[in-house]
Parts: structure tokens; sequence; C-alpha cells
């Protein structure tokens, strides 16, 4: 009796996955009337893109207001990190992908030959590191000039009180205790705009150290994304890092003043950091560094952060919809921003930029 | 756990016989149970295989590159193309060791309690509470760690240690908070729910028989918990301990918020360290370049070869307390 029923049970559960197998075949009878109902509504084209984690928050806002105005499109971002997003959009996993680094010659040439076709480089908004510190009974805003932060970085720099910190800074009192060096301890593009930076001051750095995501620190503590660092730097007396711009507008923090290549002291802000990109050197493939740009009230240590777009998209209305966002995101788009403290795009990138919408094909 | 043959009482009527004996004759349900728990069984080998020769394949190029040098070399240099794993290996079994260092005194001694010394009611309360411990997500012990546990080892714990033991090489150097110790400690809060509440579970299976036998020949409380008890759920005993570590050794969440994130080797359980789970976890999204992403990926089968061979070990030592203890009897 009981093997009788335990059968009648497996023979139910193999007719269950028979028809599931079945209802789920492209084209069979099933799985047509369950999609034939609700034929009114059009499905929106879904674009897939991943990448960069810095930029997301004003993504997603671009994104959900272009699928607003246009529900035919609806775009799926997943913040995965620079790195990934580079690699998934070479690997053809998603339609586009987004990147804090430009791409480097080696992986443009590697994403041609997997796509077939160039791989297109679009500036969206702008990104700063700022330095952010802990000193017992020091409330002032200091100002750092390139020496004193690649030294401080490079380990050389060990005591608060060093002349080349204390030297730009007449009338504060800095204490005779160990700097602390914190730094992002995972891959980001915040760290790379900083060793950018210290790489075009500090010749020394730029042999040893070099500039990426993420580097061989010579000194100091990690700390996990900026509420690592900014936490570290809050717990620990005598401890600098860096920090994104955003985080410390959002959250309030104090932080330094940097030496620009004019000699000038510059906070940064919106204003300084599109400054930077109006200043710098535009090349026709938008592949720009503008850490350390020319201009009196230009903050060195900024950087752009791009769209990596394939110059042909075989799917012509995906091809559309992209090319159609990406004209709304330099115009339209530029305004929401601010909100969210991002530096919008000076005219001049947002022109250029227009023009290289035309090679999509 | 010692079990043995004789206590299986009952045997199938028509006990198959043949070649295919291990798969419990032809009786149908029979037959679909092996099968299907055989397929089970099997589904663990095959995932393990797969990963193991997935990760082997996925790094060949820094195995090409490096070699075994890979496994000694003390630099990971990203932007110029060099890495090595030791900093992240060492820094792996430091934070366990300190880890299993707190943690397995701690839970022996608190399942001891539980289970043979506690009244009942307050037994399973406790119990309850300390499996409570093991469903908390790491990120929140992180948390607690980063605002809780890092100062109080900067403006206290750590200050005694060196007061106390600063002669040694452990406890020397500036202290900031983050470190091999902190990461240790946290790490020793997480695992202690997995030592306590298996090694309950093992101590309560020992048979009455035995603790009424002791307690029979006049031996106190104690004697027969201490001499009886604990030395026949031994086995067990030791099983939770390396539950334990495994999970200390795959941490990753926590320690990296709390380790400093630091490929050192330094004696000092202050130093800021990395481990090898935080380091992958930390670049793998931001890598680019075939030779760096490869290298993540071979610190992956590191990481498995580390817990392979501390697995080996630990069956060794299992294997050989449980043939001491069948000499001693």
């Amino acid at each position: 009796m009981k093997n009788r029923r335990v059968w009648a049970f497996l023979c139910d559960l193999a007719l269950c996955v028979g028809l599931l197998t079945v209802g789920s075949l492209p084209g069979s009878g099933l799985s047509g009337i369950s999609t034939a109902a609700p034929v009114a509504v059009p499905s929106p084209v879904l674009i897939n893109a991943a990448g960069a984690t810095f930029p997301q928050p004003i993504y997603s806002k671009w994104f959900d207001t272009y699928h607003q105005q246009h529900p035919d499109v609806e775009f799926n971002y997943q913040g995965v990190g620079s790195g990934a997003g580079i690699r998934q959009t070479t690997e053809k996993t998603v339609d586009f992908g987004a990147s804090d680094m430009p791409m480097t010659d080696q992986l443009l040439a590697d994403a041609k030959k997997n796509l077939g076709c160039d791989l297109l480089h679009f500036p969206t908004v702008l990104g700063a590191a700022v330095p952010t510190y802990n000193i017992p009974g020091v409330t002032a805003q200091l100002k750092f000039t390139p020496e004193s932060l690649s030294n401080i970085y490079l380990g050389k720099i060990t005591k608060w009180n060093d002349p080349a910190i204390t030297g730009p800074n007449p009338g504060v009192k800095l204490p005779d205790t160990d700097i602390v060096v914190i730094h992002r301890s995972e891959g980001s593009g915040t760290t790379f705009i900083w060793t950018d930076y210290l790489s075009k001051v500090n010749p020394e750095w730029a042999s040893k150290v070099g500039h990426n995501s993420s580097v061989n620190w010579p000194v100091g503590l990690g700390g996990k994304g900026n509420e690592g660092v900014a936490g570290l730097v809050k717990q620990t007396p005598g401890a600098i890092g860096y920090i994104e711009l955003i985080y410390v507008i959002q959250n309030n923090l104090s932080y330094g003043l940097v030496q620009n290549s004019s000699g000038k002291f510059i906070k940064a802000d919106l204003a300084s950091v599109t400054a930077a990109a109006a200043t710098a050197n535009m090349p026709a493939d938008f592949r720009v560094s503008i850490t350390n740009a020319p201009g009196n009230a230009v903050y060195p240590i900024s950087s752009f952060t791009w769209l990596l777009i394939p110059s042909h998209i075989p799917d012509g209305t995906k091809r559309d919809d992209i090319k159609g966002f990406l004209k709304w995101m330099l115009t339209d788009g530029q305004k929401y921003t601010e909100a969210l403290a991002y530096a919008p795009l000076p005219k001049a990138v947002v022109a250029k930029e227009l023009k290289q919408i035309d090679r999509i094909q | 756990m010692a079990s043995s043959n004789t206590a299986v009482g009952v045997r199938l009527p028509s006990a198959p016989r043949g070649r295919w004996r291990w798969l419990g004759g032809t009786k149908g349900v029979d037959l679909i149970a092996r099968l299907v728990t055989l397929l089970a069984a099997l589904s663990v080998l095959v995932v393990t295989v797969w990963l193991v020769v997935d990760l082997w394949q996925k790094s060949s190029l820094p195995r090409h590159q490096f070699g075994f040098r890979f496994l000694v070399d003390r630099v990971w240099d990203p932007v110029f193309g060099h890495f090595g794993a030791l900093p992240f290996v060492y820094g792996t079994l430091v934070t366990s060791a300190v880890a299993m260092v707190i943690s397995i005194p701690l839970g022996v001694g608190a399942a001891i309690f539980l289970a043979e010394l506690a009244p009942r009611g307050l037994s399973d309360t406790l119990t309850f509470f300390i499996e409570l411990l093991a469903a908390v997500p790491s990120v929140v012990f992180g948390v607690v760690g980063v605002f809780v546990v890092v100062p109080w080892v900067r403006t206290s714990f750590g200050p005694l240690l060196k007061d106390v033991l600063g002669f040694t090489p452990l406890f020397q150097g500036p202290d900031y908070g983050v470190g091999f110790l902190t990461a240790g400690l946290v790490l020793s809060i997480m695992v202690l729910p997995f030592i306590v509440s298996i090694s309950r579970e093992v101590l309560l299976s020992v048979p009455v028989e035995l603790r009424e036998g002791a307690l029979a020949l006049g031996s106190t409380k104690w004697e027969s918990t201490w001499k009886v008890v604990v030395p026949t759920a031994r086995t067990g005993i030791l099983g939770s301990i390396f539950l334990a570590l495994a999970r200390a050794l795959g941490e990753t969440m926590a320690v990296t918020m709390v380790i400093g994130n630091t490929p050192k080797i330094v004696a000092s359980l202050f130093s800021p360290g990395y481990s090898i789970a935080a380091v992958i976890a930390n670049e793998f999204t931001e890598a680019t370049g075939d030779l760096y992403l490869q290298s993540l990926v071979e610190l992956g089968l590191v990481l498995f070869g580390v817990t392979l061979v501390l697995h080996a070990l630990a069956r060794l030592l299992v294997s050989a307390t449980a043939q001491k203890a069948r000499g001693a009897v």
C-alpha cells in the first residue's frame, strides 16, 4: 500500500516537472496561452549597464527620470565597480559600462578585439578627493601643499609639526604627534584620483607607487569605503585620510585646502571642480586626467567619471534609446547633478560629447 | 559520538547480497531513497571538485608567471603587476589563531556548563541566545567592531596588554585600534556560537549510564563531567572547533572592517594586517587587467589550500586522540 502511494506521488512529481518543462519551452502552446493576455501594454526595452559605484546615485536618478519621460525604455544599472564594469562591457554581458578611470590602451585594444568596434568614453559628471584629518586641539582648516601631501603618504613626513605642514599654516599650532595615514582599502575611483594626483606632483611617488584603483601603499591603514576612512580618521588622533567630496558635503565634514598648480590654496567645491574640467586640455577620445590642471580657481584633485559605450550597437532600438539618453543626459540631465553634490560638466565638454554621439552606429 | 555497530539493532529481513549490495537491494523505495541520497552526497563532491578546477584554470597566468614564489612573496603591487600572497596568508592564520585561543576555552567552558551543570530551563534559554548570535549578519559584527571594539582596544585593552605583556614581541609598537588583535577578538565572538551549541549537543548525547557509572564509583559531579563525559564527547567537541576555525578563516566583511587592510608581516598583534578573504572582497570588483584579476583568483585557491591543510591536520589530530582514548580504556 505504502509503496503504491509513494509511486503515485513520484508519478505526480514527474508529471509536474514534465509540464513545467514543456510550458517553458519557447513557442509551446502553454506559454503562448499565458503570455497572450497582456498584449495591450508593450514591455519596455531593457538596457543593461554596469560599472562604477561613485556615480551610481546620479545614474540612478538619471535612468529613473528618463524612464518616467520615456516609458518605453528602462535602464538597469548595477554598481559593481569600475573594473568589473569594463570587463562586463568588453565581454558583452551588459549593453554599456561605466568607469571612474579612463581605460588604458591595452584594455581598449582588448575591448576592440572582443567587441569588433571601439569603446567610446563619455564623461558624465565630476568628482574630487579631499584631505581630512583629526589633530587633537586643531580646529582650523589646514592648507596642504603637493609636497606635504605626497611626502605624508610616502611616509617621509611623520609628525604634524613638520615644517612642510606648518609653513603654509602660520598661526595654527600643530602638535608634535605622529601622523597616522589612512587610505581606502578596496579598489576605488577615489584612490585612483588621489594616487593620480600624487604621481603628477611627486616623481618619487610616480616611480615607486604609481596610480591605480588600488596601489601598494608605502604607509598607513586601510578603511573600507568613504565611511570607513571617515570613521577611522574621526576615531584616530593624528590621522589623515582622503575622502570623496560628495561624502564630505553630505555629511558636513571639515577638510583641508590644497595648493593648485598656480600656487593658490583652493577649497574643493562644485565650482572649483568644474573649473578643473574646463581648463584641462581635452583629447578627442575624452580619456583625460584633470588632476593638477592649470588655472587659478582650479581644485587640483578632481576627475571625470565616464560611461563606456560601444561605437557599434547592432540592435537598432537599443542604439536609438542609448543615443537618446546620452543627448538628454548631456543637456537636461545635467541640471540634476548639483542637488546630489556632483560637479556638472563644463559647456565646452558637453558640446564636444554631443558630437561624439554621432559616432555610435 | 563513538558509534558502534552493535548499537544498530534491526537488520532488514532480506539483507541484499552481492556486488550491488551497497545500493540497498532492488526493493523499490529503498533503491530510490538510496539513489536520491547518493546523488545529494555526490553533488557536494562535484561542487567542491568543480570549484577547485575552476579556480585552478582561472589562475593560470599568475601560476605560470610567479610559480611558488606567489606563496612566499611579500609584495602586493597592482600598479607594477607584482603579486605575492604571504602577508595575506599570515594575516588569515594569525587572526584565526587569536580567535581560537579566545573562543575555545570560552566556548567549551560554556558548553560544559550548559550541558552538565546548569538547570535545564536556564540552559535552554542561554542556548537560544547563543544560537541567535550565529544568526547575526557578519557586517553587524563589523560595525560593532568599528564602533565598540576598536576604540576599546585602543584606549583600554591595548594599553593594559602593553603594561602586562609588553615584554613579548606580540604586544609592542603603536596601537591604532585596528589590527590582528581586534580582528581576532571580533572573530572569536562570531565563532563562539558554533563551538557552544554543537559541543553542548554532543555533551548532552553522552549516555546517562556513563555519568551514573562514574557517580556510582564515587566520583564527584565535576569528576564525572571532566573525566568521563568530556573525554567521551571529545571527537564531537573537536568537530565543533574545526567548524568554528573554518568560519574564522573565511570570514570577510567583519574582518576587513577592523583589520586595517595593510599587507604586513609583523609579530605585534597591534599591527594592522590583511586577510585573504578581505583582500579578495576589497579588490575584486575594481581589478583591471588579467594578471591582477587572476592573482586574486589564485588567492582564493590559496585560501582553499590553507583550509584543506588545516582540516587534514585536524583529522589527524582527531584520529590520534581517538586512538589514545581507545588505548587508555
